[in-house]
């Protein structure tokens, strides 16, 4: 095991800087620059946003400016944003706690309700309670989230008052009222965001259970009199997770990435709104900043998921 | 432990199936199994019943889709207007008509596209124990890095005067987004289908199966890949939905469809503002939405079941 | 009334030979508003009576938070560094210029101690040269004085290409002298009508030397003052992260009497437009939310609970059409929509002629932007001086028929017109905002009464309005038949905003399609009117000039005015504010306070 870590970890450098550069190709060669909010403005003549581009680098072919990125990257230097000219690390870090909170929270209430309702919804297919399971999931995935924070807004914020519906990173209070405050303010974009997750998980838990379910081995254990709730637990879920830990591998890195309509709508101060402010300004030290950053915890954790493969079912081997 | 607990391998039809002669067909057997379960024979009608109302509606009702009237503004539902008007006073049926066309279209298409990509990368990948397995993972890690708004602004960038030029505005366009819905989105069902297939070539039905000389690919496609079906049914299913809101996200950053013409997720889009004052206009695309994906859940729930031969029904 | 009687007014208002009141009440006969009447006073030297908002506390402080909402948030702090209006408006809380522009257009000294006149011997004779006269007692956040220094080095700054300031076009062409700790000396190269632009509102602010006289040039962007200013503003810095929130306190030595009202500033930054306007309206979670590009009826609906109001000023932003008259479909050494080719239909004027019919522009006023916007056949509409009295619109849906008929223009089977086998077929293009889709389905249903087949197309903003030479799609390359967007005239006076009509500017290949001229119509009347215009200092017959080279563009058909666009902010009910179109949102944030 100790020899296949070693080896996965080494190859995730090559595979990384690979990425890396396609990256920086993709952003390089997609369209747009940083000063469309000048453009129809006189005052600035075009020989300033030339010169502009030109410091900035633009200008220069796209492996030299790879280069450049890559051998700073190297050095910790992070660059910094062409829209707020400060560090880029200085800026991500300001936003990594709030979305931390906000969508981890959110992540952990889907799988909260996801493993307990689709477990028991799949152990009583077609039941009442399978039924009603299912429509709710269904409704949850087909209605997009900003459908459905707007709905929540509207209800709770505007007709019965009781949330504020913008997220501030600085609440003026102290002791439990900032928790108290902490909590109003965040659970709307929590729930959109969970309910949201918990449809589709749900949905794979149930068909994942009822994949094993039906298996002689459960059939087996049952015969020998362990209990129902042993036997779902122990013998049922336990294989039934291979493609539920695939889920959550492939969710966690947006835990870090963020949410990008829900932290619109609610105004968070996460990544995910810093991503895309980025991106409609073309401010390309910052997203590829955050986009690296991100495919770094995509194969970090897709490792992750393969080692856990290897511990929920000990007969995968990885030769 | 359950780990170590043992899958039945003579359970599987496609073992058994393959030595000996079967009385009824499979495909007939499964048509049968199908038709039993109520729920998913009526989402196929519901499915139906949605797909003639596109292709067959415009003929029947035929208020054109663009035909601005501001003395009918954010109308609700009434006898000349069955879905009510939007905020240009044009006809919410007739534009659900229309736009339903593209988005059932799309919604299908790109999840046949991703659902397809995305098996074929999982089981190459997950058969393999050799290069293939790293290489595939790399190129799935790739894809899942990749910021995807400024990749879709350079792939439009890149390629949609080329396809217009060939298959014309919609058809163009329409070739484009499925690519690139579908294309963006094989990644979770390839890992998906990686997963299932790491854990099912070490069962014993596949070892016997190896053993009787079945070809790799054999084995692949006769015995591990049924196998593996649940969760890819379930992948694909929610992808029909995802496609048919993310086709919705891409007109509003005008990468889809121009902008007069109405997809659902669009109408969807476009009401947003008027909620409070006019909810029917987002009501009547957002159950669309939701009544197409009920029935194609439905309707993978029943194949699911009538594929699986342990399930007696 | 021509420009001859308007001048011998004003000379007799300067003479004393009618008062102040008779000169406005005539104005206004022949529909000239009282403030535009006074401004004409202001710009011939007439002393001006202050318009902006009565501030009525008499005291400063006690006025609470301040909380501002912006649904594009600030990203810096740098007035010099700031490219949109989300950025300026956050730095001038803390930044002052010498002097603001006010809601109709009045030059209004805010560190300076008088606007520079004639009379006051601030101007010269031959247009070249601006004095300032700085007020006294002013101190910057820090309690340093504030002195001509400061505003020398301003220049300095922003004039050094290596600052990589985006407000270096308004110092390059200029020098600027220390006459005393208390004058400074503007000098132009050439005689210069509309001087007030170095030191002036968005361009303007002045920074402190003895916090940015080190970070000069190629070090600009490490000056810790950059995230942490400190300027001369009613309002001290507390906190501020980019892209999120930014919070301030009272200045309590400010440097005008009783101001500012509030203790607190809070701008909080993000979301979308109808959200910000909910957030005011209807929640009033925030006291004030800015640039409200939403459907007047969404924001009328929202208004009817009484938590707060919408309020537009007039800008000289313009939404109009361009009509291509060169061909966007062949490429002709290396670019298309090259002025060596010509459009195949649209380079005959009746074709313009009957397009510019089928604009239904009070519809589009009246159902789609109401407060946001007035139907215009003029280019220029703000300041009133400069709107042209003749370009009339009409929306004419026969007429057009009629014309495109006369003209051999005959519908073919498909219904859509041609003529030597020349289809009416456009591509027309405009960025991605929802008022602007509405307004291409509404053309485009016009249009196909008339046999003319549109199709639309929207392209992100973020694409369409960059300078990215590889793109396609951007609006300067004009690689369409028909483009849409709304352009800014920054100052209350059209002169550089109007240069987009001139031959040298035509966009092309050589100069990377950064020429101001984008529709690469031109006409020698109209360059040779636009030079003599810049000359001329003269004020009524330089706007003669201006509304000349606006009417020759309008009258071909080639730009079709459709909106003139107004400032649109909401507020809560209580909340006294003073916006204005021709600067920054909080201009004048000092003197705002809660009734």
């Amino acid at each position: 095991m100790a020899t296949y870590l070693l080896r996965r970890l080494l190859i995730a450098i090559p595979s990384l800087l690979g990425i890396s550069l396609i990256l920086f190709t993709v952003l390089a060669l997609a369209p747009g620059d940083p000063f469309s909010e000048m453009a129809t403005n006189p005052n600035v003549p075009p020989e300033v946003r030339e010169a502009l581009r030109a410091s900035f680098g633009l200008n220069d072919p796209i492996m030299v400016r790879y280069l450049r990125w890559l051998s700073a990257m190297a050095q910790g230097d992070w660059g910094f944003s062409f829209a707020s000219r400060i560090n880029v690390d200085t800026l991500i870090l300001q936003r990594v706690p709030t979305t931390l909170f906000v969508v981890g929270t959110s992540q952990i209430l889907a799988l909260c309700i996801a493993l307990p309702v689709g477990i028991y919804a799949a152990t009583r297919p077609y039941s009442i309670f399978d039924q009603i399971a299912n429509t709710l999931a269904f409704v949850g995935f087909s209605l997009p989230t900003f459908f459905t924070g707007l709905l929540l807004i509207l209800l709770f914020s505007i007709k019965l008052d009781w949330f504020p519906f913008v997220y501030r990173s600085d609440i003026a209070a102290t002791g439990w009222r900032w928790y108290w405050e902490m909590f109003r303010q965040a659970i709307m974009p929590i729930t959109v965001l969970g309910l949201f997750q918990a449809a589709s998980y749900t949905r794979y838990v149930r068909s994942a259970v009822l994949d094993v379910i039906r298996l002689d081995y459960v059939t087996t254990a049952r015969a020998k009199g362990l209990s129902e709730k042993r036997v779902t637990l122990r013998h049922i879920t336990r294989n039934a997770l291979i493609p539920v830990v695939t889920l959550v591998a492939l969710q966690m890195p947006a835990v870090f990435g963020g949410a990008i309509v829900t932290e619109q709508i609610f105004r968070i101060p996460g990544i995910g709104s810093l991503l895309i402010d980025a991106i409609l300004a073309n401010d390309t030290p910052v997203i590829m900043a955050v986009t690296f950053v991100f495919a770094c915890l995509v194969v970090l954790f897709n490792l992750i998921a393969d080692l856990l493969y290897g511990w929920l079912d000990p007969r995968i081997s990885f030769g | 432990m359950a780990g170590s607990t043992l899958a039945s391998p003579s359970a599987d039809p496609a073992v058994a199936g393959a030595g000996a002669a079967i009385s009824v067909s499979p495909g007939r057997e499964t048509w049968r199994r199908f038709r039993r379960h109520k729920l998913a024979m009526a989402s196929a009608v519901i499915l139906g019943l949605l797909i003639l109302g596109v292709v067959v509606g415009p003929w029947i009702w035929t208020i054109p889709i663009n035909d601005i009237d501001f003395s009918a503004q954010l109308q609700g539902p009434s006898l000349a207007h069955p879905f009510g008007t939007d905020d240009l006073g044009q006809d919410i049926l007739a534009r659900m008509m229309y736009g339903g066309r593209i988005s059932l279209a799309v919604g299908l298409a790109a999840m046949v596209v991703a659902t397809t990509v995305g098996v074929l990368i999982g089981a190459t990948a997950g058969m393999s124990r050799k290069v293939a397995d790293p290489v595939l993972m790399w190129v799935t890690d790739l894809f899942l890095s990749l910021p995807q708004l400024p990749l879709l602004l350079l792939v439009i960038y890149l390629f949609r005067e080329q396809l217009k030029a060939v298959f014309g505005v919609e058809g163009g366009v329409f070739i484009l987004i499925v690519v690139v819905i579908g294309g963006l989105r094989w990644m979770p069902v390839a890992r998906l289908v990686r997963a299932q297939f790491l854990s099912l070539r070490e069962k014993e039905f596949v070892e016997a199966a190896k053993a009787q000389g079945a070809t790799k690919l054999r084995q692949m496609t006769r015995h591990i890949l049924p196998n593996a079906v649940g969760p890819v049914i379930v992948a694909s299913t929610i992808e029909v939905s995802s496609a048919i809101i993310a086709e919705s996200t891409l007109s509003f950053l005008g990468l889809g469809f121009p902008p007069d013409i109405p997809t659902w997720g669009r109408l969807l889009f476009d009401a947003k503002d008027h909620l409070d004052t006019a909810p029917h206009w987002a009501l009547f695309p957002g159950a669309a939405i939701f009544l197409t994906v009920l029935s194609i859940n439905f309707i993978g729930d029943g194949l699911r079941d009538a594929l699986d031969p342990r399930r007696v029904i | 009334m021509d420009e001859r009687t308007l001048s011998s007014l004003i000379e007799n208002v300067k003479d004393g030979a009618i008062s102040r009141r008779s000169f406005i009440r005539r104005l206004a006969a022949v529909g000239i508003t009282a403030p535009i009447a006074s401004q004409i006073l202001a710009w011939n030297d007439v002393a001006m009576a202050q318009a902006s908002l009565q501030y009525k506390p008499t005291k400063a402080g006690g006025g609470g938070p301040l909380k501002i909402l912006l649904w594009q948030a600030p990203t810096l702090l740098n007035p010099h560094f700031a490219s949109g209006t989300k950025d300026q408006i956050a730095g001038r809380i803390f930044f002052e210029p010498l002097a603001g522009w006010d809601k109709e257009g009045n030059l209004t000294p805010q560190l300076a101690a008088e606007v520079p006149t004639r009379a006051n011997g601030g101007l010269s004779e031959d247009g070249k040269v601006v004095t300032w006269k700085l007020k006294q007692g002013v101190k910057w956040h820090d309690g340093k004085p504030f002195t001509a220094d400061d505003v020398v080095f301003t220049w300095e700054y922003a004039a050094d290409p290596a600052t990589a300031a985006y407000t270096t076009g308004s110092y390059t062409n200029i020098k600027v002298e220390k006459v005393d700790d208390h004058t400074v000396k503007v000098i132009f190269k050439e005689a210069t009508p509309f001087w007030a632009d170095p030191f002036v509102g968005v361009v303007g602010q002045i920074l402190p030397k003895h916090h940015f006289g080190e970070y000069k040039g190629a070090k600009s962007r490490e000056a810790p003052a950059n995230l942490k200013p400190v300027g001369t503003g009613p309002y001290k810095f507390a906190e501020f992260k980019p892209g999120d929130i930014l919070t301030g306190t009272r200045n309590e030595d400010y440097h005008v009497k009783n101001q500012p009202h509030f203790d607190t500033i809070e701008v909080k930054g993000g979301g979308d437009a109808v959200s910000a306007a909910r957030a005011v309206l209807q929640t009033g979670e925030f006291d004030y939310a800015w640039n409200l590009q939403v459907e007047d009826e969404v924001l009328k609906k929202m208004e009817t609970g009484g938590r707060g109001k919408v309020s537009a000023v007039p800008s000289g932003d313009i939404e109009f059409i361009i009509l291509n008259t060169t061909d966007p479909w062949t490429e002709v050494d290396g670019e298309r929509s090259s002025v060596k080719t010509k459009h195949p239909t649209l380079s005959d004027p009746k074709v313009r002629q009957a397009f510019n019919l089928l604009i239904d522009r009070d519809s589009i006023q009246k159902f789609i932007y109401g407060r946001g916007g007035r139907a215009t056949a003029s280019f220029v509409n703000e300041p009133k001086q400069f709107r042209s009295q003749k370009l009339k619109y009409e929306f004419n849906i026969d007429k057009a028929n009629k014309i495109l008929d006369e003209a051999g223009w005959k519908r073919g089977s498909d219904g859509i017109r041609e003529k030597d086998g020349k289809k009416l077929k456009y591509v027309y293009q405009t960025s991605i905002n929802a008022p602007r889709q509405k307004t291409q389905a509404i053309i485009k249903q016009a249009c196909q009464k008339a046999g003319i087949d549109l199709e639309l197309k929207s392209v992100t903003a973020s694409v369409f309005f960059s300078s990215d030479v590889a793109n396609p799609d951007t609006y300067t390359k004009l690689y369409v038949d028909i483009e849409m967007y709304t352009t800014t005239q920054p100052q209350p006076d059209p002169e550089r905003f109007l240069n987009q009509f001139t031959s040298w500017e035509i966009a092309n290949k050589e100069n990377k399609w950064l020429g101001r001229n984008v529709s690469r119509y031109s006409d020698p009347e109209a360059d040779k009117a636009y030079k003599a215009a810049q000359k001329e200092l003269d004020p009524a017959k330089r706007a003669a000039l201006l509304i000349k080279v606006d009417e020759i563009f309008c009258e071909a058909n080639v730009i079709l005015p459709i909106l003139s666009r107004t400032r649109v902010a909401a507020s809560a009910t209580n909340l006294m504010h003073d916006h204005s179109g021709w600067d920054v949102d909080t201009w004048n944030v000092a003197a705002w306070y809660r009734s």
